[in-house]
């Protein structure tokens, strides 16, 4: 626990010092800050990846590098940092790397704290075939919705007695609506044509029953989407036949958890995944999903393919849909090549062989 | 499948036996009188007592009537009832109710790529034992404050035990050597946190077979990927939805895979997937392989086991005839043709005599 008082106190100091020098926090010469927060294990190398890449490709982004550790606030509660924190507030858009959970650590895991800290109520998954990683499955184009405040994830457990557990799962209808609306948006802004709910009101009556009927209600507003519903459990058994029959779904956490994963492996799994969580107030930090792979940590052996195609979401996000474009094409080209692929992805060149790949192809776009 | 964990009634009456049978909605009336004309054609010694259930009642005498039948004979072979969500949320799932009122704690489902079936993935052959009474699934829902939900997931640590027992016992007596344990208890600390420790209470007692955990999001991934890794799998009763429709997905779809519920006393023999197919019924093209196979698991109960492999051996050979395969399998033939052409199999390859059998 040293190691994480230490890096607070250095992050504290050289955060007062960082703000004290005069920082253009938006819209200087058209760039727009992102908070970048690079994470842990192999976060840093394949956060520097991506800012190689941007850099290539000119973006006009302005990284502002934030960690992110557990600290006890006054009163006693846990919170992140406040540098982290005013940050993300004045930038609004913020890119994650992996964080690692240190089981025992007394604190709450940190993507934890980041949702409750600013109200990250969708987690948002696009998957899309990736041309050139062969999956048993192709011509994936999904995108999975998944509330991420409340459900079967709301911690709340008893023991009623000795052998008898009861956990709970709350539905709320303020967090389905705001989840559904979001879902009708989303599908509105990138020309989707239809939306799916997922649930099980056929056995939870009351809870899924709820999430549907406010599900029913915002899609009587967005007359132009297609509104179905579906029983998780035949999501399941039509997504691993023919995955191209679905297009946008919205559920509560569980299912999404279950859900996103699914879809995920479809296309390769989370080395590949992009994905994006928008919160309250106009906040949204996109990440990669994978874990902080610890053994391959700090040898270039890393693929920064899942945080590069976060990067893409946001860049889509903030609206820069030509800068996203052309980074997003040099790295699918890269893949399809398969000239100079990171080993999880079937061949053996280094992590920096890989970003200076594509940082060259973007560069030959101009 | 064996299983030796539930007692199946003695014939009675001259050697035959009663089983109770529940048409259900959808395809399920259509493709359980076939079943019937298929038991008449091969002579098995099963007559069924027909317990309708109408779905848009209710009343509770149906359930009632059912249950007491199923109490009766010991054994049923069911359709899937539809849940009507015009009605207020107290009505309950009538197949939920089935399950809890007759203690059909283990759902037994065995995904098996069957020759014959294009599918992405070869040489799956997963058992996937699904805890069939509690957790999410306990109907336990209240609204205290309105707009707020609340909905109970029981976890018990007999409920656990038992079905880790069930499982364990089921992986050894047919010489299975792993069982994994599907989970979220890292989230659920508690609840999947006590069916975990239950899972490793009972492997100590098998050491021959390995026991390992996953967590329920990473199996789903790891299924679409590499389903051949899995061999047994126990979980609570949402996982289980989960799991046992992908895999069912995994090896040709709803069509093709029976499922098994067994409780202490009772057997209830369905479909896997438990779908109704409102949408193909009465249509002539559902795929009859997933109920007549169930089928065959409910003779094997019954002990019938010559009647149980001469029907499955003909299902096998017909499914893997790419022009009856019907649509759900990319075909165009017709639920009739493929059982027409399970009775021809068994009456050019089957015994002469009853005694044969």
């Amino acid at each position: 626990m040293a190691g994480n008082a230490w890096r607070s106190t250095v992050s504290r100091v050289v955060g007062a010092m960082k703000s004290q020098a005069s920082h253009p926090r938006t819209f200087s010469r058209g760039l727009q800050t992102v908070t970048l927060i690079p994470g842990d294990g192999i976060g840093p190398e394949i956060s520097t990846a991506v800012m190689k890449i941007f850099e290539a490709a000119k973006a006009p982004i302005q990284w502002e590098e934030r960690n992110v550790t557990a600290i006890k606030g006054p009163g006693g509660k846990w919170m992140i940092p406040t540098e982290a924190k005013d940050s993300m507030d004045k930038s609004k858009i913020g890119l994650k790397g992996p964080l690692k959970t240190p089981i025992a650590a007394g604190h709450p895991s940190m993507n934890l704290l980041l949702r409750k800290t600013f109200d990250l109520y969708a987690n948002v998954r696009p998957c899309v075939s990736i041309e050139g990683y062969k999956t048993p499955y192709t011509d994936v184009d999904l995108v999975t919705i998944r509330e991420n405040t409340e459900g079967e994830y709301s911690g709340i457990e008893h023991v009623i007695v000795d052998g008898v557990v009861q956990s709970i799962k709350l539905i709320t209808e303020e967090a389905s609506q705001r989840i559904a609306e979001y879902a009708f948006e989303y599908a509105r802004n990138n020309q989707r044509a239809s939306v799916t709910a997922v649930h099980k009101a056929n056995i939870m009556r009351m809870s899924d029953g709820l999430f549907l009927r406010k599900c029913r209600e915002v899609a009587e507003n967005f007359k132009d989407i297609k509104f179905t519903e579906m029983y998780l459990d035949t999501v399941c058994l039509n997504m691993v036949q023919d995955p191209t029959q679905f297009d946008v779904l919205v559920m509560p956490n569980l299912y999404g958890d279950i859900l996103s994963d699914l879809c995920a492996g479809l296309i390769g799994g989370l080395g590949v995944t992009p994905s994006g969580n928008i919160g309250a107030n106009g906040v949204a930090i996109f990440e990669s999903v994978h874990g902080t792979a610890p053994d391959i940590a700090g040898k270039d052996l890393a693929n920064p393919t899942a945080l590069l195609l976060s990067a893409v979401m946001m860049l889509r996000h903030m609206g820069l849909h030509g800068q996203a474009k052309k980074i997003e094409t040099a790295c699918f080209d890269t893949i399809r090549d398969k000239k100079v692929l990171t080993k999880d992805l079937g061949g053996n060149s280094k992590c920096s062989e890989f970003t200076g790949e594509i940082c060259r192809r973007v560069q030959d776009m101009e | 499948y064996n299983s030796s964990l539930t007692k199946p009634p003695p014939a009675k009456y001259g050697g035959r036996h009663t089983v109770t049978l529940i048409p259900g909605d959808g395809i399920g009336p259509e493709l359980l009188t076939h079943v019937r004309e298929l038991f008449r054609f091969c002579c098995v010694p099963v007559d069924f007592e027909i317990v309708s259930i109408d779905s848009k009642s209710t009343s509770d005498d149906d359930m009632n009537n059912a249950i007491t039948a199923i109490r009766r004979n010991g054994v049923a072979l069911k359709g899937n009832i539809e849940t009507n969500h015009n009605l207020p949320p107290s009505h309950i799932s009538r197949n939920n109710i089935l399950r809890t009122s007759l203690d059909l704690y283990a759902n037994v489902i065995h995904c098996q790529t069957l020759p014959g079936v294009r599918t992405r993935h070869r040489d799956v052959d997963i058992i996937i034992i699904r805890e069939n009474t509690e957790g999410e699934y306990s109907s336990l829902e209240h609204e205290n404050v309105p707009g707020v939900v609340e909905c109970l997931k029981i976890i018990t640590r007999k409920k656990s035990l038992r079905i880790a027992e069930y499982a364990f016992n089921a992986a050894r007596q047919n010489g299975r050597r792993r069982v994994t344990a599907v989970h979220k208890a890292n989230i659920m600390k508690l609840g999947d946190g006590l069916f975990l420790q239950c899972c490793k209470e009972v492997a100590a007692g098998y050491p021959e077979i390995t026991f390992d955990s996953m967590i329920v999001d990473n199996t789903t991934m790891q299924l679409v990927s590499k389903p051949q890794q899995f061999d047994v799998m126990v979980m609570p009763n949402l996982y289980g939805s989960v799991i046992s429709n992908v895999c069912a997905g995994l090896v040709g779809g709803p069509g093709l895979v029976p499922g098994a519920n067994y409780g202490k006393d009772y057997a209830v023999f369905e479909t896997a997937t438990r779908n109704t197919g409102k949408s193909i019924a009465n249509k002539n093209i559902a795929n009859p392989t997933a109920t007549l196979l169930a089928s065959c698991l409910m003779l094997d109960h019954l002990r019938l086991h010559g009647y149980a492999s001469m029907i499955r051996k003909a299902i096998l050979a017909t499914v893997s005839e790419t022009r009856l395969h019907t649509a759900d399998l990319g075909g165009q033939g017709t639920t009739s043709e493929v059982v027409q052409s399970v009775m021809r199999e068994i009456e050019s390859k089957g015994p002469r005599t009853s005694e044969q059998i």
